[in-house]
């Protein structure tokens, strides 16, 4: 069991990260918060995949004689597209937020909500 | 010849957004979407009859072999998702002539026309791509450049809209990459076929079911599946008109689309029906029909009530792909069509109202159906195709969604279609009501510059985008061929490529 868990141990502090940002995510009501937390979950993806890649004693990829086991680059580039695409996430979300700021004056979601149910009335 | 047509249906939006993105100018920037638009309509026109008799266009980016480079197999499902989505982009094209200037800041012009080709873009590559992880990319494209089209809405509320949006529309994409994870972990491929074919291999492990699990939960949150579709109501009523119309036409559909491939192509159907799924899909359509259907009734804002529409349409889709048989599958890919013709249409009603009145309140409405009868008349022609009145396309797919139900035995399903049609009626008539029957209320003008004569006409352009999207509906209603030989050729061969596995 023991050996179970620390042959794993990159997963196990991985799903910590990725629970780590979803409860995050979640639990706040500051939208800068909210968008932190979604930036650690998809970190935690960008962690699994990469270390899904490496394989035990191997080296880089490289084409040499010398060298037969070498760890998988794959999954590291197509990383390189996921943290693209998690900054424009991110920064798409920043712009959302100063927009908001601006038309509510306040980036809590729960006076947010009360704004909005005013609105309504 | 034809595999280069495949790839520039991506490449041309690719090229011009960021040079629409440059101009100020309306005009310019209208053009130049509109040469987008039409040109990948034609391509995926020339694309679908190649194909529709059931083979394939094969086209290998860079000239990589697959599984190594990124292959775009198109078969008849492939192209029928690029046509309906290129359709609909020409119908928001022309609606958007007089509707943009009206809705969106006289700055954006090019920012916003460059976000709705990069959409377009996004969803054309879902709809082309064979490999997976190209898939997420495309997906991602057409997430950002749609929550970047929804926060331009004119009321705040568009703001908060969008940011839930992210926030979920990026959960569920995360939720989708956790999975291709899982599946290359196993699999140690990318591409969409060459998984399938090897499957076998690696069937037993683990990882596989726990990427299934994240795959679907990251699909159903964007295809807005019913537990998970709490973002939609909100985006889809508070986005600019134009938007309203092409994402609630097509955003969802493709991922339908891509829920299909990953369950009948990615995933042998017997593996998926050992988890009990078919049963629980089941369970969330019919549900989620009858809720979505309740909800809609409930509103009393003509853009909220056709998104909440939208949730129930959706549960009809998953109902039919959980049924499991000819008639179900073709009853669900024919309702992708017929479903974003209508919502298209109804949507472009709620915009031609709201560009002559500044709301849609239906009690702010109440009697205005005399004023502008051919725009209403339209609405009707399309909520009756929602409720499924012969002769009109709606029909279409609740015939054979019943036909399929009714085989199967399933009267549980049966009822709840039927309830759901009944609801329907209960809201379509609902608009119907505050139209017609209601006694007429002294207009409540807002944010109107003295001297404006929109109230007095609806303008060209968004009338004639309006008939173009209820003349089809009553078209396809009619004359059901295009849309159900493919639709037959498609539901064919997702059935018989899990009977050869």
């Amino acid at each position: 069991m023991i050996e179970y868990i620390l042959g794993h141990i990159n997963y196990w502090f991985i799903i910590a990260v990725m629970m780590v940002g979803l409860y995050t995510l979640i639990s706040r009501a500051n939208l800068i918060k909210k968008l932190a937390g979604l930036a650690i979950f998809q970190t935690a993806v960008i962690l699994f995949y990469v270390s899904l890649g490496k394989v035990t004693g191997g080296t880089v990829p490289i084409v040499d004689e010398a060298y037969t086991l070498y760890s998988n680059p794959l999954p590291q580039v197509l990383m390189l597209t996921a943290i693209v695409v998690g900054v424009a996430t991110t920064a798409l979300g920043f712009a959302l937020v100063i927009r908001i700021k601006e038309a509510y004056n306040t980036i809590e979601e729960d006076a947010i909500f009360t704004l909005d149910q005013k609105d309504h009335e | 010849m034809n595999e280069q047509l495949t790839i520039l249906l991506v490449v041309v939006p690719l090229m011009i957004a960021p040079i629409t993105a440059l101009f100020k100018s309306h005009t310019i920037s209208w053009i130049l979407t509109a040469i987008v638009s039409f040109t990948s309509l034609i391509l995926s026109f020339i694309i679908l009859f190649d194909v529709i008799d059931g083979s394939h266009v094969i086209y290998e980016l860079g000239g990589w072999r697959p599984p190594w480079g990124i292959e775009y197999k198109i078969d008849s499902l492939n192209a029928f998702i690029a046509l309906i989505v290129s359709a609909i982009a020409c119908l928001s094209t022309i609606f958007a002539w007089q509707s943009v200037p009206k809705e969106i800041n006289e700055n954006n012009y090019g920012l916003f026309y460059a976000a709705l080709q990069l959409c377009l873009l996004g969803l054309l590559g879902i709809a082309l791509t064979g490999d997976i992880f190209n898939l997420f990319v495309f997906l991602e494209i057409s997430s950002l450049s749609s929550y970047a089209l929804i926060s331009m809405g004119r009321s705040r509320k568009a703001l908060t809209a969008a940011f839930s949006y992210l926030i979920l529309g990026t959960i569920g994409a995360t939720f989708f990459l956790i999975g291709v994870g899982f599946l290359y972990a196993a699999s140690g491929s990318l591409n969409i076929a060459d998984i399938a074919t090897r499957f076998s291999t690696f069937a037993d492990m683990q990882l596989v079911m726990t990427g299934f699990i994240f795959i679907l939960l990251g699909l159903g949150l964007k295809a807005a599946i019913f537990p998970m579709h709490s973002w939609l109501p909100n985006a889809y009523g508070h986005a600019p008109s134009v938007v309203s119309i092409f994402l609630s036409a097509t955003a969802t559909k493709v991922s339908i689309y891509v829920l299909i491939r990953v369950l009948f192509d990615l995933y042998p159907v017997a593996y998926w029906q050992a988890l009990l799924l078919p049963q629980i899909l089941l369970v969330l359509g019919c549900v989620g029909v009858i809720y979505g259907s309740f909800r809609a009734w409930q509103q009393v804002e003509l853009k909220r009530l056709l998104a909440f529409s939208s949730v129930a349409q959706i549960g009809y889709i998953i109902i039919g792909i959980s049924l499991l048989n000819n008639d179900g599958i073709t009853a669900s890919v024919m309702h992708l069509f017929n479903h974003a013709l209508i919502k298209a249409t109804l949507f472009m009603g709620a915009g031609i109202i709201l560009y002559r009145t500044n709301t849609t309140k239906l009690s702010e409405l109440r009697g205005f159906g005399g004023s502008m009868p051919w725009t209403f008349a339209a609405i009707v022609l399309a909520g009756l195709s929602l409720i499924g009145v012969p002769g009109t396309v709606g029909f279409v797919t609740k015939w054979y969604l019943l036909s399929g139900a009714i085989a199967q035995g399933k009267w549980i399903v049966v009822v709840a279609i039927l309830a759901g049609s009944v609801l329907a009626i209960a809201y379509v008539w609902k608009i119907v009501e505050a139209m017609y029957f209601n006694s007429k209320r002294k207009m409540v003008i807002q944010n109107v510059k003295s001297g404006d004569i929109n109230l007095a006409k609806a303008p060209i352009s968004l009338s004639l985008a309006l008939w173009i999207g209820a003349a089809g509906c009553l078209y396809f209603g009619l004359y059901t061929e295009l849309p159900y030989q493919s639709a037959q050729s498609i539901a064919t061969a997702l059935l018989s490529s899990e009977v050869a596995q």
